[in-house]
């Protein structure tokens, strides 16, 4: 390794490292508990564990076997559908928060349909923000996995059905088992995304507390009116996303593509 | 040769006057209200004023109060209520009002959930968006309607105004100047006299052009600006 890249490298991780340190030295550590334990806070911690625990599952029981598809398929138009499914990780999430208004909204074609059928209106409901997190954060689970699928090969698929095993058993027997160190990084990258989403979610389900409020638009709200308070949590919602990632197998999210 | 110094001396000429943003330009944080109505006067000043640019910044009053908190280069900033001044009153010169304002209920064109009044607005079914009450029109609308339940409390009246004007709530707590913006119904309710928002204005103590700014507040509090403000649906201080 040429030692001069130890410049750019350096400032790369300055880049990384000093705005928190800015955010520690601004913050009111004094009254960090009283801040973080304020009515309004402990409902956006208890809304955002709930709602980005609840999206992780989704994104788990819809993304997996999408990557597996993804990954396995053999049907044209597979490589346009894994480039579709890359959309939301590259789009504003402001911009996926009006396409999700737009289609579940009471003017959007779904939205109205749901409201017609079976009276459900899901624009300013928890389930919104699930639905808003889970779009943000599911093409992490799926670009995980897929890689790993793509690394590990058919082989020991293609063997274990030689030997006569139906594919339902192939693949809880062959393949889940060999996804699982990725299936656990998806796991934690899908979480901690759907822990920090704020622009769908505010687009989508807008901001009132205990129901649409998670953790990033208190920070938001705060941020205008009370300073220390909104700091005070951005310091819980960084101890939540260092949690997330030491206590959450950090090998797995360094092996992650 | 001689031209072509002329041209140059000219040129350098030219590029000392426009080199000075600081004495053409005026910096104006203003309440996201007074969209439409400083706009229209940001057009007067510059005709009056040639060679002299206004550059509006519209949000929240809370959010730009929090700009200026933090060393934004302001020229002139115009609140929508005084406690948001209040909060920067150590960057500020003396306020002035200069303006007053009052909620109304908007409705989608139509009103397609027949609303009539405040009590409406409770109705099992209706969905009601209000601002948060940590802003100027949310302060207001805690103050006319302590016991509504919203469905959402946004940051600033013009997401209200959104998302009342995409059909996405039954109704909305905005400013009457919002509500003239033609996109959504108004319905006036006589609660809302109990919170009348006075709007003041003031220049910045560090204002980088103070001269020009406060002909900018003076054309505000002037009868041209007064009349532009009663135009757009203002009361008067």
């Amino acid at each position: 390794m040429p030692g001069v890249l130890w410049v750019p490298a350096v400032l790369g991780l300055a880049i990384v490292v000093l705005p928190l340190v800015g955010l520690l030295v601004r913050a009111d550590l004094g009254n960090w508990v009283e801040h973080v334990t304020s009515p309004g806070a402990v409902a956006a911690l208890g809304l955002s564990l709930r709602t980005a625990a609840m999206s992780t599952v989704l994104c788990l029981i819809l993304g997996g076997p999408l990557a597996v598809v993804l990954a396995r398929a053999r049907v044209p138009g597979v490589r346009v559908l894994r480039a579709v499914v890359l959309l939301p990780l590259v789009l504003p999430p402001v911009v996926g928060g009006l396409a999700l208004l737009y289609l579940l909204g009471r003017s959007g074609f779904a939205g109205h349909a749901l409201d017609l059928a079976f009276g459900v209106r899901v624009p300013y409901t928890t389930a919104a923000v699930v639905i808003a997190q889970t779009f943000v954060a599911m093409p992490f689970l799926v670009v995980g996995l897929e890689g790993a699928l793509r690394t590990a090969g058919e082989r020991y698929e293609a063997v274990a059905a030689t030997l006569g095993a139906r594919p339902w058993t192939v693949f809880r027997r062959v393949t889940v088992p060999l996804l699982l160190p990725a299936i656990g990084s998806g796991v934690v990258l899908s979480f901690a995304r759907a822990l920090g989403e704020f622009g769908a979610t505010i687009t989508f389900a807008g901001s009132l507390e205990g129901v649409t409020r998670t953790l990033p638009l208190q920070v938001y709200l705060l941020g205008e009116t009370d300073v220390d308070g909104a700091i005070a949590v951005s310091l819980l919602l960084v101890l939540v996303a260092i949690a997330v990632i030491v206590v959450a197998r950090p090998r797995a999210v360094e092996r992650a593509p | 040769m001689i031209k072509a110094v002329l041209l140059a001396a000219a040129l350098l000429a030219g590029c000392g006057t426009g080199a000075g943003p600081a004495e053409t330009t005026v910096t104006v944080f203003a309440a996201a209200s007074l969209t439409e109505s400083f706009t229209a006067l940001e057009k007067g000043f510059e005709t009056d004023n040639p060679g002299v640019d206004v550059r509006l910044n519209f949000a929240g009053s809370s959010a730009l109060a929090q700009q200026i908190a933090n060393g934004a280069d302001a020229d002139v900033f115009a609140a929508a209520d005084e406690t948001t001044i209040a909060r920067v009153a150590d960057h500020l010169e003396n306020p002035a009002v200069f303006a007053t304002n009052h909620l109304t209920i908007a409705v989608p064109r139509g009103n397609p959930a027949r609303i009539t009044g405040l009590a409406d607005l409770t109705r099992p079914g209706v969905t009601v968006v209000v601002c948060a009450p940590q802003v100027p029109c949310g302060a207001a609308t805690r103050k006319v309607a302590p016991g509504l339940r919203p469905a959402s409390e946004e940051q600033d009246v013009k997401a209200v105004l959104t998302k009342v004007a995409a059909g996405e709530a039954d109704a909305g707590l905005v400013y009457v100047t919002d509500a003239r913006s033609g996109k959504v119904d108004a319905i006036d309710f006589p609660e809302s006299a109990a919170a009348v928002n006075n709007y003041p204005i003031a220049l910045t103590k560090q204002a980088p052009n103070a001269p020009l700014a406060r002909r900018f507040v003076d054309l505000v509090l002037s009868s041209t600006g007064q009349n532009e403000l009663v135009r757009a649906g203002f009361g008067k201080p």
